[in-house]
Order: C-alpha cells, then structure tokens, then sequence
C-alpha cells in the first residue's frame, strides 16, 4: 500500500468537504432566508412583546441586515462551530445533532449491514440460478419495493407487528414514566427493531438487483467459461469466480446509497416516533427552527459525503486490479 | 444451444397472443396511459365539498357500498383515495416536465464549453450531496409550502439522470460527421440544435419524462406525509395517510392499507410505460 498516496487522497477529500459545506451552507441559509419564516416570531412565540421589545430582538438577531451580511455572519459562526441555539429544545444546536444522530446512527447502520448482506446474499441467488422461481421472486421483490414509498411500508409493519400482534410498541421511544437516560438496553433494542427492520427490507432491492446483474454479466465472460470447461461448477464455481470479482462492486454501490439512507430514516423516525435526526429534522421544520434545520442539513451533507469518499477509497486503493495499474504507471 | 422458445415468451401472452412484441407494447403504453388518463379526468369531477360527512356510518370496514371503508367522519375513503391519486398524478406531471425542462437547459448549457461542464457538473455534485428528502423539505418551506413548494421541490432534485444521458448523447451527436459537415457549410449553432440534435433526443426526452414520473409521485406523497407539502385540506395521498397515523392503534387499518396501495399501483403503472417505451426506443435491449 501507498500511505503517501492515500494522505494525499484524503487531503484532497477533506478539501472538497470543506467546499462543499461552504457552498451547502450558503445555499440553504440563502433558502431559509428568503422563505416568509420571521425569526423572531419563531423566538417569541405565542408570547406578547412590547414593541421597544421587538425592536431589541430584531437587532439582536439581525432581521434587517442586508443578505450578503448576513450570509457572511452565519459562515463565520460556522466556522468557530458555532450553529446557534435551536429554538425548540433551546441547547446548542451541536448538542442535539450530537444526540440524535447517535441514536439514528445505530438505526442506519444496522439497516445498512443487514439489507447489505441479505441483498447481496438474494443477488447471488438470483443470479446463480438465474430463471428458477427464486430469481423471479427477488426481481419482483425488488421491482415492488423500488415502486413503494417506505412510509407506507413503515405503517403496514407497524399495523402488522405493532397493533394486530402487539410484539411492538406503538411509537414512544422511551417507556411511559421513564427518562431517556435510564432506559435499558433491551427496553432500547425493542424500539429499534422494526424500524431497522423496514428500512432493511427497502434497501434489500437495489443490492439484490444490482449484484444478480452483475453475477449475470461476470458469468458469460471467458474465465468464467474456462472455468466451466474445466469442470467447475456450482457452488464452488460461484465463491471462486463469481463472488470475487462482484463483492467489491456491491460493496462500493452500497457505501454510494447513503444519501438513500438517510431519506429512508426521516420517513421511518417519523411513522415510529423513533427519535432520532430525521423527527428531529421534521419537528425542526414544522416549527420552524431554522438553526436546528440548517445544522441538521450540514451533518446529513457530512454523512453522504462520508458514504461517497469510502466509495472511492475502496475503488481506488482495494482493488487490486486498480491498485495494480496505478502501481504499474508510476 | 438450443432455441428455447418458451424464454422468449412475454408474461402477457396469454393477453395479446401472437403479436410482435412491437404491436404489444404499444399496445400495453395505450392500455395503461388510457387507464391513467382515466383516473386523472374522473378525479377532476369530484368535488371535494361533495364527500359528505355522515358521523352514523364512521369508521366502518371496508364493505360493498364503500369498497375502501370510511373514517372518522364518515367520509367515504374510496372517493378520497380517487381524488388524492389523480392530484398526486398532476404533480407528478407538473414536476416531471419543469424537472425535464430544468435537465434540457442544463444538458445543452455542458456543451457550451470547458468552463460551462465545469460549472454543470458542480451543480450535479451539489445536488447529490444532500438527502432529496431533506432538499425538498427546505425548498419547501423557502416558497412557504403548499403545491408550488412541493413542485419546484420535486423537480428541483430529479434532472441528474435525465441530464447526465442528454449531455452524453449531445456530446456523441457533436463529434458525429454530418455536424462537423453542417458546422463548415457554415450553418449556425441554433441550426444544427434544432435539425441534428433536436429530432434524435426527442424520444430520450420523452422517456426521461416518464421515468420521472413514479419518482416524484413518491417524493410528493412522502413530503406531503412528513407536513411540508401540499395543505391538510387537500386529500393528497401523503394527508390522507397521515391523518389514518392517528387511528392506526385503533384498528383501522383500511384507513393506511388502501390508499398507499393505490399509490403502489399507479407508481407501477408508470413504471410499466416507461420500460415498454424504453424497449421501444432501444430494440437492442429489448431482450433482457
């Protein structure tokens, strides 16, 4: 392995995160800006305000500034981290992302393994017997999800599970007359199954249909017939000359669906009341919390970013083809 | 190898026999565009004010006389469900050709030049680099919500691909030798667009079009869901299911089940015209 060349690849990385936030955060503050939200109604409430009051808070908030001020305030406090105080909870904005995100982090990343593998594991399938009613069952599977929106599929599961069999708690995160703090792991875990649970089966379809192509493709190319013609077959012919060479691709496709993810998790947080980023994000928006929201929109541009980078770690220096070919032109 | 006959069969022989797949497909487009047109014209004659509210039959099952059961104001969910799927098809419309609109001006701006490519695809990677979801949701409330919000949301985050195959397909038509030919004739640039390139991405256009469709049927419903798209007063299919969130725990599952369904069906629908015109356009793939 080249460790210079992956610090400069992580260099440059780092370099077009911090562009990227910047021209993120212009956008959406420019967004927020123009939209008919009053800052300083969202602060106030229903709470009635002298007017000598009002006039304070709109200088301390800086309502009449021009835009281009503005704009150029906001990235300065960006870049001291400072993302203001969210109107809702009233702490740092950082502290409630911190919070939530763990909690949905936990989410996501559990979905993320579980649909990765069984995906990858129907892919096979479907592509090593390729016309048999299993094939057919994984791409009419995988059609159907990619047709559903994952909020209805959320409530089928919650009236299946939740309602009609009682297995689940209908929402609540935490236990009536409990604190978040003091609840216990397994009390923890029996909230988190379901939604992890749904947004598996949604990203189940793109693995599977992506993978089975590709098991298809690497199948009719020469070694794999030479292989053939020497005698290998089934099941060994696949974990030799199949898997091989399509684990790598499945694994990038999925660090590449991220920004899929996290989508999938504010729908599914929302249906479960899973508190996590995605309510919050909601919440943030519906009340109109604008620093909660713009902070939420950073950390989710982080995330995607993230997915996509480890994409391109992977297809850069894992490869050994790749690897190889860089190795061979220096 | 042997000529496997029963592989090349389609799933919908017994339907039209022994036709070529041509005629079948356009067959399949007309059948299904005809029954979405249906669904559109029939929603527009259904007045709202009309879904009468009749408190002694609410929240009873899904029956004969109302096929999809009422809620809890008696209303009939059949009707609502009918009228949601033909708004949720119009927005879709609207945002599939602003969203198509948007991918043409940036496709023919990427072929301007080096420094316009640059510009477009740094646009695309901004684009992608925040969840949809959540790029809707603050287009949304930047335009203060309701249909406009939700449109200019939708289309706004749905032109990546379509741009991505008119920019390729632009760039493969200007290297082709009858446009070098047109360019030293002396014919202006406006003129090969609207005679060399304008005919040949016509069908892409079209296609892309109605592959944008089921996406921002899904996108709206699950704004629409979430609160920030159109108002709770319209029965879009995102506030109908909303609204059931509440009645869920108390059994009413037609409430959620239908509706959604209907969505899944007219999704795959649209679907359904989008592979058969692809299959249209590009007879080589017609196979797989």
């Amino acid at each position: 392995m080249n460790y210079k060349k992956i610090f400069k690849f992580l260099g440059f990385k780092f370099g077009t995160l911090i562009i990227l936030l910047i021209a993120v955060s212009t956008i959406s503050f420019i967004l927020v800006e123009i939209s008919p939200i009053d800052p300083v109604r969202t602060y106030i409430g229903e709470m009635s305000v002298s007017q000598e009051k009002l006039t304070n808070l709109n200088e301390y908030w800086g309502v009449d500034q021009p835009l281009h001020v503005k704009v150029v305030n906001w990235l300065g406090n960006l870049a001291n981290g400072n993302l203001g105080t969210s109107l809702i909870y009233r702490t740092p904005v950082t502290e409630v992302i911190g919070e939530r995100f763990s909690a949905s982090f936990m989410l996501m990343f559990t979905s993320w393994l579980l649909s990765g593998i069984l995906g990858f594991f129907l892919g096979v399938l479907a592509g090593f017997k390729r016309g048999s009613w299993i094939d057919k069952g994984v791409k009419i599977y995988s059609y159907i999800i990619y047709s559903t929106p994952v909020f209805w599929i959320a409530l089928i599961l919650l009236m299946i599970f939740s309602v009609q069999l009682g297995w689940f708690p209908t929402g609540l995160a935490v236990p009536i007359g409990k604190t978040a703090g003091n609840v216990t792991f397994v009390e923890w875990l029996h909230r988190l199954i379901l939604p992890a649970f749904t947004l598996s089966i949604t990203g189940i379809a793109q693995i599977a249909l992506f993978t089975r192509s590709k098991l298809v493709e690497v199948s009719s190319l020469d070694y794999f017939f030479f292989a053939k013609a020497r005698g290998e077959k089934g099941w060994s012919l696949i974990k030799r000359h199949g898997i091989r060479n399509i684990l790598l691709p499945a694994v990038t496709l999925q660090f590449l669906s991220f920004s899929e993810l996290f989508g999938g998790t504010i729908l599914v947080e929302q249906v479960f009341s899973y508190p996590g980023i995605g309510q919050a994000a909601v919440t943030a928006g519906l009340q109109s919390d604008i620093p909660l929201l713009l902070g939420i929109v950073l950390i989710s541009t982080i995330f995607v970013f993230c997915g996509n980078s480890m994409a391109d770690l992977i297809y850069k220096f894992v490869d050994p083809r790749i690897r190889e070919s860089e190795a061979n032109e220096f | 190898m042997s000529f496997d006959k029963e592989r090349f069969k389609s799933p919908y022989s017994f339907l039209f026999g022994s036709m070529n797949l041509r005629t079948k497909t356009l067959l399949i487009i007309s059948l299904v565009g005809l029954i979405l047109f249906a669904i559109v014209v029939n929603s527009l004659f259904i007045n709202v004010d009309n879904i009468t509210t009749n408190f002694s039959i609410k929240n009873s099952q899904p029956s004969l006389q109302h096929p999809f059961g009422t809620d809890w104001m008696g209303r009939d969910m059949f009707i609502r469900t009918m009228k949601g799927l033909g708004l949720s098809v119009i927005i879709g419309a609207m945002a599939s050709i602003l969203s198509t609109m948007i991918a043409i001006f940036l496709a023919l701006s990427s072929t301007l030049g080096k420094y316009f490519d640059h510009c477009v695809s740094g646009v695309t990677n901004l684009f992608l680099s925040i969840p949809h979801i959540l790029l809707i949701i603050l287009i949304s409330i930047s335009l203060g919500g309701g249909i406009i919000g939700v449109v200019v949301g939708v289309s706004l985050t749905h032109w990546i691909p379509l741009t991505r195959v008119l920019r390729a397909e632009i760039k493969q038509i200007n290297t082709s030798t009858y446009v070098k030919l047109s360019k030293n004739f002396g014919r202006t640039k406006w003129w090969i667009a609207k005679n060399h390139l304008l005919p040949l991405l016509i069908p892409q256009i079209v296609l892309g079009t109605i592959l944008i469709f089921p996406h921002a049927i899904m996108h709206e419903a699950s704004v629409t869901f979430l609160g920030f798209g159109l108002s709770p007063h319209e029965p879009a299919i995102g506030i109908i299911l909303s609204e059931s969130m509440k009645y869920l725990s108390n059994g009413a599952w037609w409430l959620a089940f239908f509706p959604g369904l209907s969505l899944l069906i007219i999704v795959l629908l649209f679907d359904l015209i989008g592979d058969n015109l692809q299959r249209l356009l590009d007879p080589t793939q017609a196979n797989e």
